[in-house]
């Protein structure tokens, strides 16, 4: 199947088609000095094709050749994806600086995996043995986990089982299974496999409400705003709001088995951040570096703009991958804004007619699209494996009433909302306690949380009533509130993420201070004047604080905790 | 021989429209008019057409004028030749001295490999305890410096241009006024900098198109000296000037316009020159400052608001001060932890305190009752303004560090600032309290 170029606009490129031509369909565009340019059919008009080029288009011309495959644009599957640092057509980003040096070349692609690597291959099934797709073959040891050896999920007969490889030592070009369905036909399997990046993968029994809780350690999503395996989630917020950090401590201290993270037309540096601290990061759940669960995906938004857009579902095909071995997979995408806006340039030149903002109609139904890819599903052999996706949005003029985060709000089953007044006071993590909500139950008890959210928001009904009647116009008991609810959003929903232990908070330990504060807040101040009423609370906060920043169980931790109870039991009381 | 193409179909705004073959997209021609030669970039293809951009504008292109294609990028000459020399957007000189000769280098070079990118870990002294203290300036940062127009954000530019002691210094002027110009020149003159330096000034008064070259001429030569080992800084003002160049051209171009006027892929493009800055593994590195100028002091404006997206952080310039809200530097806390144990507790008390200042002094101004905890937030605002805040002021790190404690002891107890008690009993000064 073969073209020709008669127009370039930027990443679009026409092509006059020779004969038949698969939309969405991966062709090359072959550059008068020989290299191949990944492109992608996104429109097909009578004999015309236009493609979207994953690379820069200088020095194409009209005229020169344009080569089209049968498949979509696809990744390869198979041991060895954790711990890779991607582009989002799946390059692995250290072996293209080993070949080409500091920077990227377009037209350079190489293998998502190595095809000289040997796995340990332990089979799982015996020659005559009925297997359908998704089933597993056998195993190999990927780092911390069994990585399954699955038949092919888009095989969609039953086979048996003619040939399995013995145990031993293979690469995952090497046949390890023959299968022959029902007519007698044979298929050779591999440990690699491939699937097209735009399609769902889910080959499931059935799909699963979400109920498990996902902990992040990050207090004020854990307690107020938890978010489950399975679920979905975005985070709004202006920029420097504080989005990617928030990213990047889930990606580090989330109870899950693999993440994936999806830098999306974001910066490089921050990706660098990621990269070069995850190897150094030994994760205290597995004993082994945090990058053995992780896999990254880096398309920074100096990179071509097509491959932004394809970037997002490279990545939700890896973590659908590990989803069918049973496992809990969490996927960070930010941000999902320069993805809208990688489709929103793409549609306007291809001269679409433009929606609010200028995005294309087709933008909500994309985003949920995406978001329908987490859920928690039940596998054929009955295990359970989830994908949780949580996305950053970055609204223009972090205005959150723009056609992105509406679109997101529609369908994510949690909304963290950012504040830039939050943020700029550096109350971190700036996470808005008064907007934002969650579908899902968390780890405290829901009769507990309603009782801290009915305090925050009382207490920011007075601070708006102080700003009117003044101080002096309030009410002690008002007042006791205010300072209640402030005392509760300084010491438990505010976190310094760049402290070890107050930066992570685990499940039991949140549990148990939540309780602690609620002692607090249930305190009974009895007839003090505002200034010792504020004076309490400073010590409960300063006890707090303190508490937050040891380490359990070490000594200085049960002082901070002995001190705590005592001022509860003196209800704050005796002055120092 | 050179072939020459004068089938010109179309001219409007500043593209025209020609039949050649074989040009490839992207690349440069020369259009020959009665005004003199132009360069000018394919920006499209269509079968026979090919879509130029001409530089100086089609200001006085006639449809028989001729083009010459050059089957090459836009280029740049690269050598020391360039030190102590002004170009313009086309990187023709500008000071009346001859051409500056070197190896011809394309510009918008491909993206770096981020694996090949080391984690910035040098702090930038500035001596400007707003920066140095709240919000440190890192090596190969890109971090803008937002303003209204006529604050001295260039004076602030060119200050912290000096004190960050780089190897090299590039400036890009987009839209440039003559006053300014001299402003960096008599600085760097002052700095002694000026033999390293090197300028690409585009002014009002040039065409549009020229003003879009000048980040792309100061990154791809920046660029170059950081792959040889150098660390370079490059200033670029006004990142407005480009954004409203970009608007310009998307519009007389009839695209689609997304925000205000602006073209949808602004973020795009503005990125792609912010993300040169670079610090590259076993090289040099590039350090990129810029001014932008926010149109009616609205952040929520486009340019500032894509800008902010795209930077690691933002100083942000208002009444003569570098305002410790909205202002950012996202790579401080690569530096700050290994700089002295308080400077994290330090940074983070002083704004949560001048914080809680601002809401006593809107209180205040609406003639509420004065709390005593207010009264020593007030007091606390006010000393922070005047020995911390004030531009004038020029400290090294530690001495500021000890100048917050300072401030804090004559203010509150130890409790009231929120700093662990560690920390506290480590630094807090004796004899006060
Ligand atoms: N939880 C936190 N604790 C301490 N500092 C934080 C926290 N979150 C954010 N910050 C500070 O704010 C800066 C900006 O945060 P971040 O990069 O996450 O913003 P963002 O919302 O992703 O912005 P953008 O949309 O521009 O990417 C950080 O570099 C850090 O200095
Ligand atoms: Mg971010």
């Amino acid at each position: 199947m073969k073209g020709k170029i008669s127009s370039v606009y930027g990443s679009l490129v026409i092509a006059e088609m020779e004969d038949r031509v698969v939309q969405n369909s991966v062709g090359y565009c072959v550059r008068s000095d020989g290299t191949r340019l990944l492109s992608e059919v996104i429109r097909v008009r009578g004999q015309l094709a236009d493609l979207q080029v994953f690379e820069e288009t200088r020095g194409l011309r009209t005229g020169d050749g344009v080569e089209f495959q049968a498949e979509m644009l696809s990744v390869v599957l198979g041991p060895g994806l954790l711990g890779q640092i991607y582009d989002g057509l799946q390059n692995p980003l250290p072996e293209l600086a080993e070949r080409v040096g500091y920077f990227l070349k377009p037209g350079m692609y190489v293998n998502g995996l190595s095809t000289a690597a040997k796995w340990a291959f332990t089979p799982d099934v015996q020659a005559g043995d009925a297997v359908a797709s998704g089933d597993t073959l056998g195993t190999v040891p990927e780092g911390i986990f069994t990585h399954r050896i699955m038949v092919p999920f888009g095989w969609r007969e039953r086979f048996t089982v003619e040939r399995i490889a013995p145990a031993g030592s293979y690469t995952i070009q090497d046949e390890i299974a023959v299968l022959a369905n029902a007519a007698g036909q044979r298929r050779s399997v591999t440990m690699q496999q491939t699937w097209p990046v735009k399609i769902p993968l889910n080959v499931s029994r059935r799909r699963l409400m979400p109920t498990e809780p996902l902990v992040t350690r990050v207090r004020i999503i854990d307690s107020m705003f938890p978010i489950v395996r399975g679920g979905t989630y975005c985070i709004p917020g202006p920029f420097g709001a504080g989005k990617t950090v928030l990213q990047q401590i889930t990606s580090r201290h989330a109870e899950i088995d693999v993440v994936v993270i999806a830098a999306c037309g974001e910066r490089a540096g921050e990706v660098v951040e990621t990269l070069r601290d995850f190897p150094e990061i030994i994760d205290p759940r597995t004993g082994r570096s945090l990058m053995e669960r992780t896999i990254i995906i880096c398309n920074t938004s100096a990179m071509p703009v097509a491959s932004r857009e394809a970037s997002v579902y490279t990545a939700a095909t890896l973590a659908e991958y590990y989803r069918q071995m049973g496992l809990n997979v969490l996927l960070l995408a930010d941000s999902t804004s320069r993805w809208a806006q990688a489709m929103r340039e793409l549609s306007g030149r291809l001269e679409e007619i433009p929606g609010e903002e200028a995005f294309p109609a087709y933008l909500e139904s994309r985003i949920a699209a995406f978001y329908e890819r987490a859920g928690a599903i039940e596998l054929a052999d009955g295990r359970i494996g989830s994908l949780t996706i949580g996305g950053t949005v970055s609204p223009a003029g972090g205005n959150f009433e723009e056609p992105v985060t509406q679109g997101t709000l529609k369908v994510v089953g949690a909304f963290l909302g950012l504040s830039r007044a939050r943020s700029d006071a550096r109350r971190y993590p700036a996470i808005d306690p008064l907007d934002s909500w969650s579908k899902y139950r968390g780890i405290i008890e829901p009769a507990k949380v309603a009782r801290m959210r009915r305090l925050l928001t009382q207490g920011h009904e007075v601070r708006q009533m102080m700003t009117v009647v003044g101080e002096e116009g309030t009410s002690a008991e008002d007042f006791t509130v205010a300072l209640k609810a402030d005392f509760f959003d300084n010491c438990v929903l505010q976190q310094n993420a760049f402290d070890a232990v107050d930066g992570a908070t685990p499940a039991e330990r949140q549990r148990f201070m939540f309780d602690k504060a609620l002692q607090i807040v249930d305190l009974e101040l009895g007839r003090l004047d505002k200034s010792h009423l504020r004076e309490v609370m400073v010590r409960a906060a300063d006890l707090f604080r303190n508490w937050n920043y040891a380490a359990s169980g070490t000594e200085e931790y049960d002082r901070w905790l002995r001190e705590i109870d005592r001022f509860t039991a003196d209800r704050g009381r005796p002055m120092p | 021989m050179r072939k020459y193409f004068n089938s010109i179909r179309r001219i409007a705004g500043n593209v025209v429209t020609v039949d050649a073959r074989g040009v490839g997209y992207d690349e440069l021609a020369v259009i020959s008019t009665s005004r003199g030669d132009s360069l000018a970039q394919v920006i499209g293809l269509d079968g026979p057409e090919v879509s130029l951009q001409v530089f100086a504008g089609a200001h006085g292109v006639s449809n028989n004028d001729r083009i010459r294609f050059l089957h090459r990028p836009m280029q740049v000459p690269f050598s020391e030749a360039l030190f102590g020399r002004v170009f313009d957007g086309s990187a023709r000189p500008r000071d009346g001295r001859g051409p500056a000769y070197g190896d011809p280098l394309d510009i918008g070079s491909p993206v770096i490999n981020p694996v090949r990118r080391r984690m910035p870990d040098q702090m930038i002294a500035t001596g400007i305890p707003m920066i140095d203290v709240f919000n440190s300036l890192v090596e190969s940062q890109k971090l803008p410096i937002f303003s209204v127009a006529g604050e001295p954000y260039n004076e602030l530019l060119a200050r912290i241009g000096l004190q960050a002691d780089a190897d090299i210094i590039i400036l890009g002027g987009m839209g440039l006024r003559h006053d300014d110009y001299l402003t960096f020149r008599h600085a760097f003159e002052e700095g002694g900098v000026l033999g390293r330096a090197i300028m690409f000034v585009h002014t009002a008064a040039d065409p549009v198109v020229e003003c879009l070259m000048v980040p792309d001429l100061c990154l791809a030569v920046g660029e170059q000296f950081a792959l040889r080992g150098e660390r370079v800084l490059v200033l670029l003002t006004d990142m407005t000037a480009f954004a409203d160049a970009l608007k310009e051209i998307a519009i007389t171009m009839e695209q689609i316009p997304s925000n205000r006027g602006y073209p949808g892929d602004l973020y795009t493009q503005m990125a792609k020159r912010y993300e040169k800055a670079v610090d590259f593994d076993q090289a040099g590195s590039m350090t990129v400052l810029a001014c932008v100028t926010m149109p009616g002091d609205d952040v929520t404006h486009p340019v500032p608001d894509n800008t902010g997206y795209i930077t690691e952080g933002q100083f942000y310039l208002r009444n003569g001060r570098i305002e410790p809200f909205g202002s950012l530097s996202r790579l401080k806390q690569q530096v700050n932890g290994k700089t002295r144990d308080d400077h994290r507790s330090i940074m983070d008390a002083c704004i949560q305190l001048y914080a809680l200042c601002r809401e006593s002094r809107e209180k205040r101004d609406m003639g509420f009752e004065m709390s005593a905890w207010d009264r020593k937030l007030l007091k606390y605002g006010l000393f922070f303004e005047r020995r911390i805040m004030d531009l004038s002021i020029n400290l090294p790190l530690f001495e500021a560090l000890d100048r917050c404690w300072q401030i804090l002891a004559e203010c509150f107890d130890p409790a009231e600032t929120g700093i662990r008690r560690a920390i506290v009993e480590r630094h807090w000064p004796t004899g006060l309290k």
